[in-house]
């Protein structure tokens, strides 16, 4: 896919997590909107993966660590073709197999149940480690908030993938800089992540998580380190795509209402046709 | 009386896992530096390759056993029960239990009997915190033989189970010619027709002995052994109820929420019966010698047998 097929791409992703969270009448829009364009790099365009055969053995892998992001990684999948896209609007619903979290079991295209914070990275190393113990070819991308690095876990999981060497592991930091109650910085603050990984033996890239070409190049050379694993430090900005919501924290887990989710759809339209133009 | 052989249920763990290794290739184990105290050593030795030691971080070996499933291995995740089931416990919830995945838990050192490491070390909880955990297995065997034909079962098994091993060496009971361990069904030590001693782990070897002393008082104890908690032989433990209509449960751990829990609740829907549950009364245990603690907690033959002969006076 090229880089307007994507961006075009992205905004359909953003549409599925506006609709989603708004007819569930809650969930997590902001870091959904925030990791929208990774989401659609990695199933579109990066990961090995078949949407008719969700479980083959040698597909990449994904672990959403950040799972209150589901809203994005379902918006991608559905509309990768996992699943229909109409049944994003049963997001939360009582009965619905699009839990709130992401949910193995259930969701054609999960790879990893997820949702309590810290636990996804290591799973995401059992799968890599698994990998290199098989010497199978796939390769395992996790995605972490920035609020989530201050669980101690993904430092016991970074520990672990730096010294084991899992040069097929991506962890990818969705750095949009807010967590619920406020900037990470003034929270209890993680920064610098990029030293951090960096001493854990991890190799670092620091890119602009919203732009696809940053976003390319990164996981291209992702792929091509060898000897450790790759942290993406992805900058990007929470809400991203809807005016009202971007950089503020208010719309880290709440939902639009119906007039807010107009003035939402209307951004993302005018987007789309912006792109259309180009 | 010829000597008892005796040994610990952790070292039938690592000697299993090796007979287990050689037959499957996707068998790992998993350690956070406890490989030579949870004696899975000899796996180690015997399969360095499928041996992955994850360093003093339970936590996260919790979630590498959980990914590494995913992908067709079956991991034993082995350390103390503290922290098998009590610092990992929302791990083995979050990313073992409700994704259900195949991976079994080894955990060792369980109860009072861990000794002089002390209350730190004593996991008199795990049960209850692993029992609660929906699909979760929960076996506690009671010697040698049982111990390696759990660990068997565990492997056969798909899903996840929680495995309670202890650190002291304990009497071989179970070495018979027709022995058959199966997942979810107990085992009738001793007929008896006063009163029942529903037992678990190594409380089994005490509650026979104790029946003895009963024995000698005049009193026929049932001795049942109940190797998996949950799912727990509810039929079995109904009849000895009907049959005996007075039962007590012994255990190394708490009586909140292991197996005199499982019994009560089982016993209290379907059949009232009058119950005593003897184990560690909602106490920290301390440091000393196992077997000198397994006697002042009254868990050894004749705490046991002192506390059911007061029970039915």
């Amino acid at each position: 896919m090229d880089k307007l097929a994507l961006e075009k791409m992205a905004v359909e992703v953003r549409k599925g997590i506006v609709s989603s969270v708004h007819s569930a009448k809650a969930g997590h829009p902001g870091g959904s909107l925030s990791a929208a364009d990774i989401f659609t790099y990695l199933y579109f365009e990066e990961m090995n993966i078949d949407p008719k055969n969700p479980k083959k053995e040698d597909r990449d892998r994904f672990v959403l660590s950040k799972g209150h992001t589901a809203p994005g990684l379902y918006s991608a999948l559905a509309n990768r073709g996992y699943f229909p896209v109409e049944d994003l609007l049963t997001l939360r619903h009582t009965g619905s197999y699009l839990q709130g979290h992401p949910d193995m079991k259930h969701i054609p295209g999960v790879d990893m149940s997820s949702g309590s914070l810290g636990q996804g990275l290591s799973a995401a190393c059992g799968m890599a480690l698994a990998g290199k113990m098989k010497d199978a070819s796939y390769r395992v991308y996790a995605l972490c908030g920035d609020g989530e690095i201050e669980e101690g876990q993904i430092w016991e999981a970074a520990m672990f993938a730096g010294f084991r060497k899992l040069d097929n592991l991506c962890v990818i930091i969705d750095n949009n800089n807010l967590q619920i109650d406020g900037p990470i910085d003034e929270v209890c603050s993680p920064y610098p992540i990029d030293k951090k990984f960096e001493s854990f033996n991890f190799h670092v890239i620091n890119i602009d998580g919203n732009d696809f070409d940053e976003i390319k190049k990164a996981f291209d050379e992702a792929r091509a380190t060898k000897g450790m694993p790759t942290a993406i430090i992805a900058h990007t900005v929470k809400g991203k795509g809807v005016s009202y919501m971007e950089n503020s924290v208010g719309w880290h887990g709440k939902a639009p209402n119906d007039e807010e989710y107009e003035i939402a759809m209307e951004d993302l339209r005018k987007a789309g046709e912006a792109l259309c133009q180009k | 009386m010829s000597e008892v052989k005796r040994i610990a249920t952790r070292e039938s763990y690592g000697n299993a896992l090796v007979e287990l290794g050689k037959e499957h290739e996707n068998l790992v184990v998993l350690d956070a530096d406890l490989a030579a105290a949870t004696k899975t050593g000899v796996f180690k030795k015997a399969f360095p390759g499928r041996h992955i030691d994850c360093g003093i971080a339970e936590a996260n070996m919790t979630g590498v056993a959980a990914g590494m499933s995913t992908c067709g291995f079956v991991p034993f995740v082995s350390t103390f029960a503290m922290f098998a089931a009590g610092r990992s416990y929302e791990q083995v919830r979050n990313s073992i239990g409700y994704p259900h995945l195949n991976v079994k838990i080894g955990a060792t050192h369980a109860g009072i009997s861990v000794g002089e490491d002390g209350a730190s070390h004593q996991c008199n909880e795990d049960i209850a915190l692993m029992r609660a955990i929906p699909g979760m297995v929960v076996i506690n065997p009671s010697d040698d033989v049982e111990a390696r034909a759990a660990v068997r079962a565990a492997y056969e098994y798909v899903g996840p189970v929680y495995l309670r091993f202890g650190r002291l060496a304990v009497p071989v009971i179970n070495d018979r010619p027709d022995y058959k361990f199966e997942i979810g069904k107990g085992v009738t030590l001793r007929e008896g027709s006063d009163c029942a001693i529903i037992a678990t782990g190594l409380c089994v070897s005490e509650a026979l002995a104790a029946a003895e002393t009963l024995a000698e008082n005049g009193i026929q104890a049932e001795v049942i052994n109940i190797h998996t908690i949950k799912p727990l032989d509810e039929e079995l433990v109904i009849a000895a109820a009907r049959k005996t209509k007075r039962v007590f449960t012994v255990e190394e751990h708490s009586v909140i929420g292991g197996l005199g829990a499982a019994v009560a609740e089982v016993l209290g829907e379907k059949c009232p019966t009058k119950l005593t549950r003897i184990g560690v009364n909602d106490v920290f245990g301390e440091s000393g010698p196992a077997k000198e603690l397994l006697h002042k907690y009254e868990l050894d033959a004749e705490g046991i047998a002192k506390r059911i002969l007061a029970e039915m006076k």
